[in-house]
Order: structure tokens, then sequence, then C-alpha cells
């Protein structure tokens, strides 16, 4: 199916699309913890135009509340937490070192050409006008997933499950015009449980181990191995964090 | 027979156009530049009389220079003047838009930069080889980002010629297209690092820290300076009528009357204006980066092509 012969609202949904896309990939690459929060804020705001766009073109009515749920959760609510909970523990201007960036953008892009590859058969089956960013909305799970992944980052481990959850419901939306609301409703509910659950789990971590760098969990504090060399210049002693 | 006469007229008044305009560009930038820095400003024909000044001025070449270094001038010039008269100005469907391509365009440009990074060694200063080794440098970054952002382009409009390319963008009317915005912004941000704008280079200082392609000129005066900066401002000029000519042709004339052609010269004078001003606006809310940070610049922007290929698979045209 060819972009051009679509209506123009048709195709806004397919840029919007595009530029959640474009959302995760900023989102791989940003090291510091604001600016991360933000671009997370955004893709949210651009979720809740895409799913504006789809429910005026498809006219399902129940969509807009999807949207504005969105809206209230992942645009203001969850960044704000998460804004208020980094200020109070003084990282908002933390930086993070990403190792090999470019390599890991990369691997995003291979994300985008492996969930095209999975997505294929159904968009053959489908006949939604929607049909092409299935495919990018498995990618935006894809992308939040590796996000997790690489980063050692205990807030930016959030931003990539909120993001994979933004996936999840970016494929329902365009793929099937959205679940049944009283699911949405629970699932937009969970995120938010799962928010302020990661709040205190953050402040937990900051007051045990003084960092929210996720590696330092493995270690156990009774081990007496000795540290890895970076590591220990500036680790404490294990046992005195209680 | 007549109207092939008329063509060919054309595209050689449209080359030689192209090739006076380009200073007034680069006069119409620093002129914004200083106003939006609340500085005084130049004329807009201040490079006409450098280039005046330089052309009349006598020439000191360094002892050791070589035939090749007399000639890079000349090949950066020819390189330039060759590259610019493919690039559809005012009019599409010239016979000269037939000669070569986008994918010719840019080894034009990776031509002069070759010469010129030889020249820059070729005297053996410490200055000249520093700056070859950055300009390569960053090149080398810019022309993958360069060339898949043209090839994203070329996937929409099945064609690398772009006289052809920017008819095809005519009749499709308004699309939305996501690859095109991608490819826009990998084109803006290669076409800042290629001309030695501000957050890869400052073309206006002569610090031995900050300095890319001046320091391979460093040794250049008189008649081949002239030349040389001559080349630069055409090669500023080409990418913008190329970003033009893909992403907003609406005015260009597509057939030789006087009317047409007369619409096509306003329409593409205020849209480099506008793009001038874009520029500027960018110069001044970015600060210089450092050298090392200008790869994740290009890494940026070659993700940013990439992007715009993927979508263009995934999105565009479907299964």
């Amino acid at each position: 199916m060819a972009l051009a012969e679509l209506g123009l609202f048709s195709q806004a949904i397919i840029l919007f699309a595009a530029l959640v896309l474009f959302t995760s990939f900023i989102m791989l690459g940003q090291a510091r913890t604001l600016p991360l929060i933000f671009t997370f804020a955004w893709q949210g705001l651009l979720l809740a135009v895409v799913t504006v766009l789809v429910a005026y073109v498809s006219k399902h009515p129940d969509l807009y509340v999807s949207a504005a749920l969105t809206i209230v959760l992942k645009v203001v609510l969850i960044p704000w937490l998460l804004y208020r909970l980094s200020v109070q523990l003084n990282m908002q201007y933390d930086a993070e070192l990403i190792r090999h960036p470019s390599l890991l953008l990369l691997g995003g892009a291979g994300l985008v050409i492996f969930s095209y590859y999975v997505a294929l058969p159904i968009v053959r089956l489908s006949g939604l006008a929607t049909r092409n960013t299935i495919a990018v909305s498995i990618a935006v799970e894809l992308i939040g997933m590796l996000l997790m992944c690489v980063r050692r980052n205990a807030v930016a481990q959030v931003i990539g499950f909120m993001s994979m959850e933004n996936g999840l419901f970016f494929s329902a939306v365009v793929s099937t015009y959205g679940m049944p609301l009283i699911v949405e409703l629970g699932v937009a509910f969970d995120v938010l449980v799962a928010a302020i659950l990661f709040g205190v789990f953050f402040i937990h971590l900051r007051d045990s181990f003084d960092s929210l760098d996720v590696v330092r969990l493995n270690r156990l504090s009774e081990a007496d191995e000795p540290m890895p060399l970076q590591e220990a210049a500036g680790a404490r002693p294990p046992g005195e964090h209680s | 027979m007549d109207s092939q006469l008329i063509a060919w007229v054309l595209a050689a008044a449209q080359a030689l156009l192209f090739v006076a305009a380009a200073p007034l560009l680069a006069g119409w930038v620093k002129c914004v530049k200083c106003r939006l820095q609340n500085r005084a400003a130049p004329s807009v024909w201040q490079p006409y009389r450098d280039l005046a000044k330089l052309l009349k001025k006598r020439m000191v070449l360094a002892e050791n220079a070589s035939w090749l270094f007399r000639a890079v001038p000349y090949i950066v010039f020819g390189a330039m003047l060759l590259a610019a008269a493919v690039v559809p100005l005012i009019a599409v469907r010239l016979p000269t838009a037939a000669i070569a391509d986008v994918i010719v365009l840019v080894g034009f440009f990776a031509l002069a930069r070759f010469f010129t990074a030889l020249a820059g060694m070729d005297i053996g200063t410490a200055f000249g080889g520093m700056g070859a080794s950055r300009e390569m440098m960053v090149s080398a970054l810019a022309e993958p980002a360069l060339l898949m952002a043209a090839f994203t382009l070329s996937m929409t409009a099945a064609t690398t010629n772009l006289s052809i390319a920017t008819e095809y963008v005519l009749q499709a009317g308004l699309v939305l297209r996501p690859s095109f915005l991608f490819a826009l912004l990998a084109l803006a941000m290669v076409t800042v690092a290629e001309c030695s704008r501000i957050p890869v280079d400052n073309p206006a200082t002569h610090l031995e820290l900050t300095m890319l392609h001046e320091a391979m000129i460093l040794e250049y005066g008189g008649r081949y300076l002239a030349l040389i900066e001559w080349a630069s401002q055409i090669k500023l000029m080409i990418y913008a009528v190329v970003i033009v000519d893909f992403f907003l042709p609406w005015g260009i004339a597509r057939e030789f009357t006087a009317a047409a052609l007369a619409v096509g010269a306003v329409a593409v004078t205020a849209k480099l204006m506008l793009l001038g001003v874009l520029l500027v606006a960018w110069e001044t809310v970015l600060a210089k980066m450092r050298l090392f940070r200008v790869p994740q610049f290009l890494g940026f922007a070659f993700l940013l092509s990439v992007l715009g290929m993927l979508t263009h698979v995934v999105l565009e045209t479907g299964g």
C-alpha cells in the first residue's frame, strides 16, 4: 500500500508513529537522567497524538479515553514522579557512561529490521489502514527491552520498562484499535503502582548502596572475594551499609 | 533544434547564476548573523568585495610548493562548478541535469576535498597536515550519512537524478513522509559538518585548536585563496539548493517561459533566504563542540538517515 494513496490523517498516523520510534532511539542514546525523563514524556505525548488520530480515522470514540489516560499517566504523572525522585535523590544532573553508543544505536536499527520481519505475516493478513505501524510498535517494545538490558542506572531501567509498556499500548492501538477499556484501565493503574513502587525501591537502593547502579545488587555483602579494581576505589567495605 | 539550443543556453545561464549568486548567500548569512547577535552588519555584497580584493592581490608561494599546490585551487573550483551545473536552481528538465546524479555530486565533493587535503600536506607545515587529517576524519563520517540520506530520498522517487526527483516530489503534492523528515534532519546535520559551520567548525576563527577547514588553506593567498573561498561558498549554496529541491520544490520552473523562470527565480531566492535564517538561528543557539564529539554528532546523522530508510521500507511501502 503506497503512502500517497492514504488520506492526510492516515499519513499523519504514520508520521507520528515514526516519531514515536525516533524518541525510542533518543532514549537509547541519552545518558543524562533529566533529558531521559523528558524524552519519555515526549514519547507519551506522541503516542497520545497517534491514539487520537487513530480514534478519529477509525471512528472508535473509546480510544479518546485511552489517549486521555495516556496523557494523564505517561506525560504528566509518571514523568513528574520520576523527576521529583531524581531531584530528591540529587541525581538529576547525573550522566551514565554508555559503552559503545553507536553500536547500541545500530543494535536498535537491527531490532527494527527484526520486528519488520516478525510483523510481515500479520501485515499481509490485516486490512487495517494502520497495519504498517505494527512493526514499529513491536520495535518500540524491543528497544525498551534493549534499554533495560544495557543500562546500569535504575532510573534508566524503569524508563525502559515504561517504554516497553508504551510499545504494548501502541501495538494494541494500531493492530486492534485498542484493548477493552477495562483492561486498559487495569494496565494503566498497574503501571502507576509500579512507578510508585519503583520510587520506594530507588530510595531503599540509595540508602543501602549509596548508588542507583544495579550491578551492585549482584554483589553479596558477606562475600570476602576481592573487589574488581575500578570499583574498589570508591566503594565502602562490605557490611557497612546498614 | 531551436528549443534544444534554448535549453542549453538556459542551462549555462543557470550554472553561471549559481556561481555568481553563491557569495550573495554567504553575505546574507553573515549579515543575518550579525543582526541576530546585535552587531553592526556588513553589506550583503561584502563577499564580492573580498573576492575582488583577493583576486587583485599578488601571490606569495612557499618555496617548496609543488605543481599540485598550484593546481588544487583550479581543481576545487572546477569540481564545484561542475557540481553546480548539475543541480536544478530555477528550472528542471535542463540538459545538464542528465549528465550526473546525486552520487556523482557526492563524488565531486569528495574529489575537491581530497585535493584540498593533499594541498594542505604539500607545503609540509604542521597546521596543514593537522587540518587535512581532521577534515578527512569529519568527511569520512559525513559521507556515509549523506549517501544514505540520498538513497532514502531516491528510493521514494525511484531515481537518483536530482531533476527527475524534484519533478516527482512536485507531482506527488503534499505527502507526509516520515522518511523525508528524517532524511532532511540528516542532510541538515551533514550540511553543517561539510560546509564547516558552527557546531563542527567555525570558519570565522584562526585559532589553531579549533580550525578544521581553515588549517588546510592557511598557506594560500591572492587569486588561489579567492578561488578556494568562492568554491566553499558554492558548496554551501549547492547543499542549500539540494535541500530546497528535495523538500520544498514548489515554484521551480517546469517549462522554459519567461514567466515560469521569473517565478522560479523569486521562489528559490525566498527559500534560500529562509534557509539562511534557519542556519543562522541554529548557529547562534549552539556552541562549537569538541573535535572528539564530532563522530557522535555525525553518527547521529547516520542513524537518522538509516531510520529514514527503515521507515520508508516499513511504513511507506508496506508488506
